[in-house]
């Protein structure tokens, strides 16, 4: 058994660094609503870093997981070592030598370092219990290797998450991976961690393994990647060198569309200020955040996954609070503790989610149509005036458009457009003057999003405040009459629609 | 035109009936067992005996109040333990202000003839109390419903065993005992059952119930102030399990620490058989009263047939289940479907 492993392991070693490892061509894959990845190709040679770059839904993330054998790709063929492989999920993929880092790192926290790297291949004595000493001794010699000074014995638990990427890494490496996937590994790390994950890495290139890459910052690119491909849109924009290319070239790449008339943003009476925030901050997550807010105005709210654009909108609405700084509404200090205290305020707020914090998936649309409405108008001693709500319901269902037979059908049902549609809904049943929209049109067809744009505008011309989140440059671009970017938590920068345009938002989000 | 106006109806009514339908044709069948079996070993009827059905649903009657304040915590995604030993903590405080005149060893005896306002006030405030206890505990600090009422099923019960030093408390008023009289402990069931079902279906409160056990974060989105709402479902379970306490002691003419032992897993199987669902957001007070009858048709049904009370145990534990895994299967079957 162990010398059949062995004798592949040598074979994997044997192929000459430069050869190519893994090959993927025309790979398609859609999901309900969404073609994520259209004809995509990706070619990852031994020995090499390669990176995955792309705007937030570019199809990174998907193409990582067909390659982890997490999704089963539509369309397309895969090619490892030369031979054609489907993956039969995550562990067939391992036992083929791919392995993945997880971005939320998937180690038990209250099992021991060598415990979690060697589950299911534990070393056993003589009576087939667990050899606890020999795994140690294994682990120990495998760390040596990478040079990682982590004790065998330690739980989970304790380490930093550096040290959790450490063990992660090695579990790949004690596979005999070839292929190892990494998402944003740097993204929690300090430099020094950086650099000893960076010496890990060079390392590994130099054993022959291929290193697929993903990561949003420009300076990590240069200075470990070989080679990177551009997503955009699902689609494969192209290869190239990473020592051909200057910085702004990526940028060109993964912006590279187009704004077509899919944005129909119609002209608003921008009036007085209802909004003004001042110095808001949550401690560790975003820092002295400022803006104003016009009645009839659209803030676009830009920046990467992770800059904390989500977070800000949290804390208006009081979902999560803000440690300091003011909110001011018609130059009234207000304090936000609470959703329900915004909603005083008249705000309303579509979160990004909606499967966790948007839909309740069992129930009807009616009820999750009418849920947000019941605070103080609609209910008389208690009761619900089912009447008028139901008369208001259906006047916003017919209104948005949303396509069901049937308000009694369970929202779950709907596709993901249509859902969208029933929250926006319940927030404009609300009436509210501030509505914050957290990637409106995430995940939904065509059509649809062009009736939540044209909705969303027309809103802006009878006078609601809106600040509108979106990864989507273009959508932001075609939306907004300012554009406020984020980048790690802080501001860098407030755009007029007159002089934005997608590189000098890049710049600003990704620094 | 017409079509359009018909369809949706036609939707309607092809989703909402079978899972109402659906439980009370289970009861029916239940019931056509009995009835066969009864031919077969006893020779005789079991459903043409009037005085048999009434004895059987007076039996759950109890269980039945309890099951309706439990299915609204099911539906907040809770649960709730500690309803039983409300209701004996509640029937022994309640019996302690409803004792006859000058009866000389009374728990108080300077507190005899109270007239039976008092015991009814002093029951249902003291299991609203228990209630809020629990609510303020899961809301407040977090933990889960199931800890939270667990330590209040122990903690009431040894209030109720230490409230008499373990001694049972007998001798009410003729007022107090005329609330178990008959089948007014029947009519209270049905009456609480029609109130919640109101508050459930047509109130903002019941609106809210559903909303957090359906998703609890986008509740709390929705403007809904999810730990004030808890505490109040709580704190109903508390009051009907008060009520229950009282009816139980009223019925007795006694009230003692043992009363309503396991209730509480009786009441929650009710609710479960009839289709509320344990992960929260589904549930009506119709199935938890079909449900309730179920039980009790089993377990009459078997006393009937003159099953040993061993085996009834059994029997239910496994129905139980099967109702479950029964519904478990019909809801994946409808996600799927549509």
């Amino acid at each position: 058994m162990i010398s059949e492993r062995t004798r592949e392991a040598i074979a994997r070693v044997n192929t000459r660094a430069g050869d190519t490892i893994l090959e993927i061509e025309g790979i398609r894959k859609e999901f309900p609503g969404v073609v994520a990845l259209d004809d995509v190709q990706f070619r990852l040679k031994r020995g090499t870093v390669h990176a995955l770059m792309g705007e937030n839904g570019a199809g990174k993330s998907t193409l990582m997981k067909i390659i982890a054998g997490i999704y089963a790709p539509d369309r397309g063929t895969i090619r490892l070592r030369g031979d054609q492989v489907t993956l039969n999920g995550p562990l067939d993929a391992l036992e083929r030598g791919i392995a993945m880092i997880h971005q939320e790192l998937a180690l038990m926290p209250y099992m021991t370092v060598a415990e979690n790297i060697w589950i299911r291949r534990e070393p056993r004595n003589r009576l087939g219990l667990i050899d606890h000493a020999a795994m140690a001794e294994r682990t120990r010699a495998l760390f040596e290797r990478l040079s990682i000074a982590i004790d065998p014995l330690a739980e989970v638990r304790f380490l930093t998450v550096a040290q959790r990427q450490m063990v992660e890494i090695a579990k790949a490496v004690s596979y005999e991976s070839d292929v190892l996937i990494m998402d944003e590994p740097t993204s929690a790390l300090t430099e020094t961690e950086v650099e000893h994950l960076f010496r890990i890495i060079r390392d590994l290139k130099a054993r022959g393994i291929g290193i697929v890459y993903i990561t949003h910052k420009m300076n990590e690119l240069f200075e470990i990647a070989d080679e990177f491909s551009v997503f955009r849109d699902g689609q494969y924009v192209g290869t190239h060198p990473s020592s051909e290319v200057t910085r702004d070239d990526i940028i060109r790449m993964m912006v590279g569309r187009e704004i077509t008339d899919m944005f129909p943003k119609q002209e608003a009476q921008i009036t007085d200020t209802i909004l003004s925030v001042r110095g808001l901050t949550l401690a560790g997550v975003f820092h002295d955040i400022s803006f104003d807010l016009r009645k009839g105005e659209i803030l676009g709210l830009a920046g990467l996954v992770g800059s904390g654009r989500s977070n800000v909108a949290e804390a208006l609405f009081g979902v999560n609070p803000a440690s300091s700084g003011t909110i001011l509404i018609d130059g009234h200090e207000v304090q936000i503790t609470s959703p329900a205290v915004a909603m005083t305020q008249g705000m309303a707020f579509l979160t990004e989610d909606r499967k966790e914090t948007g839909c309740f998936l069992q129930l009807s649309i009616l009820e999750n149509m009418q849920i947000a409405m019941l605070q103080e108008k609609n209910v008389r001693m208690g009761f619900v005036e089912q009447r008028a709500v139901n008369s208001q319901c259906d006047e916003m269902k017919e209104a948005l458009r949303v396509k069901t037979p049937n308000m009694a059908e369970r929202i779950g049902n709907l596709s993901g457009g249509n859902q969208q549609k029933v929250l926006i809904a319940r927030w404009l049943l609300t009436r509210p003057r501030i509505l914050i929209l957290d990637e409106p049109t995430r995940g939904i067809d065509v059509g649809a999003k062009a009736e939540i744009h044209r909705l969303i505008s027309r809103l802006a011309g009878e006078g609601v405040a809106v600040i509108m989140i979106s990864s989507e440059l273009p959508e932001v671009l075609g939306m907004s009459d300012r554009i406020l970017i984020m980048h790690e938590g802080h501001m860098t920068g407030i755009l007029d629609r007159a002089e934005a345009d997608q590189v000098k938002i890049m710049e600003l989000a990704a620094r | 035109m017409a079509n359009v106006q018909i369809e949706p109806l036609a939707g309607k009514a092809r989703r909402q009936m079978p899972a109402d339908l659906g439980i009370v044709m289970v009861m029916v069948g239940v019931a056509l067992v009995f009835e066969v079996l009864g031919w077969i070993f006893q020779g005789q009827s079991f459903l043409m005996n009037p005085q048999r059905l009434t004895i059987m649903i007076l039996q759950v009657s109890v269980v039945g109040i309890i099951a309706i304040g439990v299915t609204q915590v099911i539906i907040t995604g809770g649960i709730d333990l500690s309803s039983g030993s409300v209701v004996a903590m509640t029937a022994m405080v309640a019996m302690s202000f409803a004792q006859a005149t000058g009866y000389e060893r009374a728990v108080y005896p300077s507190l005899t003839g109270l007239p039976v306002l008092v015991p009814l006030a002093v029951g249902l405030g003291l299991g609203l109390l228990a209630g809020m206890v629990n609510g303020v505990l899961i809301a407040r600090t977090g933990i889960p419903p199931f800890i939270a009422t667990l330590g209040m099923m122990v903690t009431a019960r040894g209030f109720a065993k230490w409230y008499t030093k373990g001694q049972p408390i007998s001798f009410p008023s003729d007022g107090f005992a005329a609330i178990g009289e008959g089948a007014l402990p029947v009519f209270i069931f049905l009456g609480v059952a029609v109130l919640f079902h109101i508050l459930l279906k047509y109130t903002r409160y019941g609106k809210f119930t559903y909303a957090i056990g359906a998703n609890a974060q986008a509740a709390r989105v929705s403007g809904i102030n999810v730990q004030r709402h808890l505490v109040k479902v709580y704190a109903l379970a508390g009051l009907l399990a008060g009520l229950a306490g009282i009816v139980t002691a009223a019925r007795a003419e006694t009230a003692q620490a043992g009363m309503g032992m396991m209730y509480e897993l009786d009441a929650i199987a009710a609710a479960v058989i009839g289709g509320t669902s344990l992960s929260g957001g589904r549930g009506k007070i119709f199935g938890t009263v079909i449900g309730t009858l179920i039980l009790g048709l089993m377990m009459s049904g078997f006393t009937f047939l003159r099953v040993d009370a061993y085996y009834q145990e059994i029997v239910k534990g496994i129905i139980i289940v099967a109702a479950v895994v029964a519904d478990t299967y019909r809801q994946k079957a409808r996600s799927k479907g549509a």
